[in-house]
């Protein structure tokens, strides 16, 4: 298993740097392992070791850790570490071909370790750039954007050049914001300080009844009463409360944050500020998605001119005792931690597995601690909410939406970008806003949410007709709906955290059953099992993940029937065993590879 | 003490009254009253773990896992109707699945917590392809072998070690179907552990992940725990 020598303890320069910085705090754990690798290219034993040591924790523990998130390596990667976004709007422009081009030129296989360890290449999930793809993540720290042919090319070179990543050319980092309709979030950024002064003003009861009298509802998905959830905290007993903001936007097609987080940050902070008033709290942080590492720099330097301008820190804007301050946590690959109860896991330097709930964040939260955990958008509400009043948010969108929602747009039109509607807007005027013709489905939420036919594009965005998270994925009628959810069952196999069974081998079990209708061995058998996997996952599921990851499939099975009957082959039980597969191993232990090594094809 | 203190609530479980004690979940109390609600994950003397979902029942409706949901005195639940059951028999046709379990020739049969539970929600077959993942033994430990096939990711030894031996011996490595069980050594191996054989995660797995090395078949299959009453009747106990 591993070598037999002892490991060593002699720490090295950058573990001593990292833990230095982090004051041997075993729940910077997540923190820790990302900094390390980033100055090292990957984890060692020897440091996993090290930081067990360092941080007292068990050696397994470490590695436990490290080997949760997808972003660590506890093996060498190599200097160039070049990931293509593989969501299905990636592949929808070409993402597939481009990287397989881009493993024919530097000769090497999908997720191999290159010539002299220099590079490798592989996949990742939605990187949150699909308006602007195929795109690239490379050493988690820069992105490529609006991927082709001669990028591709040229990239080989610098690859094999050893032209560090900074003196690549820097239109290729270029990250557009594409707002493409804007409303009462994505208008003109207000006054910083002006929506936290309006809120110290009227004091946390007041801004808390403001908040109820909005309406608003979490924008994450889920749609809980922020005003309630604020309030359920304030009440819980605790000597610290914590405000967190949920920046990890995994979903796949969602990309809303990332515009958020670029251009209206300091409203995402001043709500925060709001929300640490309201329910009393000192500490804030913010799990920003790994993907978005490119993103902390700014977000740090915002934090710093807050701190400078009296609206973080000790006495905020001269309020005595009100002190709060805010601290970024950047993720490290996993979808999973966009649920509130893994995030704080991860935030407490932990593997991202749900928590049994109750307790409820509310209750016992961030290291025990009641805590909210807010999308970002909510919290850009909220400082609007604190300059224009609950009253007036509340006149905007439905009865049971108010206010605006941000969506990403993406898939088969002509503007992708953020489109920010009233509530109670119809799928049609969005998909002929962004400039979608001939449109054959829409995924409204993500995999996640739920996918729309034609039939349907009459449907309202609202929590009480379609409910989603901010993502809005195109398909023209020259797609495959079957290839949609194949991609999304595959998402769904490669981020189940593996803690409960059903989603841990049945989002397996799915992608492996898609893969088996479409290598052609498709039978009427393999519908009803599908069927039964989506129906167990949903009801038997530890969390919202595997409860949602059969959405896709169930949706495309009732609503695209004929992209699923013509891979059905047989009316009958097809074997998902390949006996002239399974010999393919006797076939290379012996060299041979004659007609009477295989078996007979029986057509 | 909260065990001294008599139970004065109930809810209805298939119909029959449950009493049940302050804080107590469903599967707590319905253990207590002797009733059998299928789980593999859960042991009485461990907090909740959640992991395994065979104690899904439903709660008024709503399907949630007995082991995780504290009774309350309105509840009306439905755990032994075929749907559940069936439910419970394609969970445990998933574990079978994704490891290499040939009860034939483990030592644990008659023993083992999974197969029990199998031969009582009926299960003939495994339904589903089988994974046959690669998970080589750890028989570097002097007393106590490790067989990783069998793992259905319960984390009781993980418990066990950590919170009754004091050793931190097990824990849980990297994620989706590839999550598996780590030892806590610097080889990775068992032996470079201080786990003993009287170590209560010596004799807490549910299934035939860790057994004793030299005691092979000392008592025959057929006159072992769950060859003589099933698993459902031994929970049932005086009731039955």
């Amino acid at each position: 298993m591993y070598s037999n020598k002892p490991l060593s303890t002699a720490v090295n320069s950058p573990v001593q740097a990292v833990l230095a910085r982090y004051g041997a705090d075993p729940h910077a754990l997540v923190q820790i392992l990302r900094e390390l690798q980033h100055l090292q290219g990957w984890l060692t034993r020897d440091n996993l070791y090290q930081l067990a040591t360092a941080l007292g924790l068990t050696l397994a523990q470490v590695e436990g850790v490290a080997g949760f998130y997808r972003f660590f390596h506890t093996r060498p990667v190599g200097a160039y570490r070049v990931l293509f976004s593989d969501n299905v709007t990636d592949r929808m422009l070409g993402s597939q071909a481009l990287m397989t081009d881009l493993c024919r030129r530097l000769g090497v296989a999908p997720g191999q370790l290159g010539d002299d360890a220099l590079f490798s290449v592989d996949q990742t999930s939605c990187t949150g750039l699909c308006d602007q793809g195929p795109a690239l993540l490379i050493n988690y720290q820069w992105v490529v954007t609006r991927l082709d042919a001669e990028r591709v090319a040229r990239l080989a070179e610098l690859i094999r050049a050893r032209v560090p990543v900074a003196q690549w050319p820097a239109q290729w980092f270029e990250v557009r914001d594409n707002v493409r309709r804007a409303d009462v979030l994505l208008g003109a950024p207000s006054e910083p300080g002006a929506a936290l002064a309006a809120a110290l003003a009227r004091g946390p009861t007041a801004m808390l009844a403001d908040i109820k009298r909005s309406r608003l509802r979490g924008r994450g998905g889920a749609g809980f009463a922020t005003g309630l959830k604020w309030e359920l905290c304030r009440q819980a007993p605790g000597v610290e409360h914590v405000v967190v903001c949920n920046a990890d936007e995994g979903e796949p097609g969602t990309f809303k944050d990332r515009v958020l987080l670029s251009r209206h940050a300091a409203a995402v902070f001043e709500g925060m500020t709001i929300a640490a008033h309201v329910i009393g709290a000192r500490r804030g942080l913010l799990y920003l998605r790994g993907e978005y590492r490119y993103l902390l720099e700014p977000l740090l330097a915002l934090l710093q001119v807050r701190r400078d301008s009296h609206l973080l820190g000790t006495s905020i804007a001269g309020q005595q005792g009100f002190n709060f301050d805010i601290a970024i946590h950047v993720g490290a690959g996993a979808y999973v931690c966009g649920e509130e109860s893994a995030l704080i896991e991860s935030l407490e330097g932990k593997r991202g597995t749900p928590r049994i709930r109750p307790p409820f964040p509310v209750q016992r939260g961030y290291l025990g601690h009641p805590t909210i955990v807010n999308n970002v958008e909510t919290f850009c509400a909220v400082a609007a909410i604190a300059l224009q009043g609950g009253a007036w948010w509340a006149t905007i969108g439905t009865a049971e939406s108010t206010g605006t929602k941000i969506h990403s747009v993406s898939g088969d039109c002509q503007r992708p970008g953020l489109y920010e509607y009233p509530y109670g807007t119809r799928i049609d005027a969005i998909l002929q806003d962004c400039g979608a013709r001939d449109t054959q489905a829409v995924q409204v939420g993500g995999p996640s949410g739920i996918c729309l036919s034609d039939s349907e594009f009459d449907r309202r965005i609202a929590f009480e007709d379609v409910p989603t998270a901010g993502a809005f994925m195109v398909f023209d009628r020259s797609r495959d709906m079957f290839e949609v959810a194949r991609s999304f069952a595959h998402f769904f196999a490669h981020e189940s955290c593996g803690f409960c069974t059903p989603c841990r081998v049945g989002t397996e079990l799915v992608a492996r059953r898609l893969d088996k209708l479409a290598a052609g061995h498709g039978s009427s058998d393999d519908l009803v099992v599908l069927i039964e996997l989506d129906r167990l996952l949903h009801s038997a599921s530890h969390c919202g993940l595997g409860a949602s990851a059969c959405n896709p499939l169930r949706d495309t099975i009732l609503k695209f029937r004929p992209a699923y009957q013509q891979r059905i082959k047989s009316p009958h039980f097809e074997p998902a065993f390949d006996l002239d597969a399974e010999l393919s191993i006797a076939r290379r232990m012996t060299g041979r590879d004659d007609a009477d090594a295989h078996f007979e094809n029986e057509s | 003490m909260t065990d001294k203190v008599a139970p004065v609530q109930s809810f209805l479980l298939d119909g029959k009254k449950v009493l049940f004690r302050a804080d107590e979940t469903i599967l707590q109390a319905a253990t207590r009253a002797y009733h059998y609600i299928p789980h593999l994950c859960w042991h009485a003397d461990f907090p909740a773990h959640g992991s395994c979902r065979l104690c899904s029942v439903k709660v008024n409706g709503q399907t949630a896992a007995a082991c995780t949901v504290r009774a309350a005195p309105d509840q009306v639940i439905e755990s032994d109707t075929e749907e559940l059951n069936g439910q419970r028999k394609r969970l445990l046709q998933m574990l079978f699945i994704e490891g290499n379990h040939f009860c034939p020739s483990c030592e644990k049969s008659g023993n083992c917590l999974l197969q029990a539970t199998a031969y009582q929600m009926g299960m003939l077959g495994p339904h589903f392809e089988e994974f046959y993942p690669d998970r080589p033994v750890d028989a570097s430990h002097p007393d106590i072998l490790l067989d990783f096939n069998r793992c259905i990711l319960c984390e009781l030894c993980v418990k066990a070690s950590r919170d009754v031996d004091g050793k931190n011996v097990f824990s849980i490595g990297g994620h989706g179907i590839a999550s598996h069980l780590l030892v806590n050594s610097e080889s990775g191996k068992l032996v470079d552990t201080t786990m003993a054989l009287d170590d209560r995660a010596a004799h807490i797995c549910p299934v035939g992940v860790i057994l004793p090395k030299r005691r092979g078949f000392a008592v025959p299959i057929g006159q072992r725990r769950f060859d003589e009453k099933s698993v459902a009747q031994q929970a049932q106990g005086e009731a039955s």
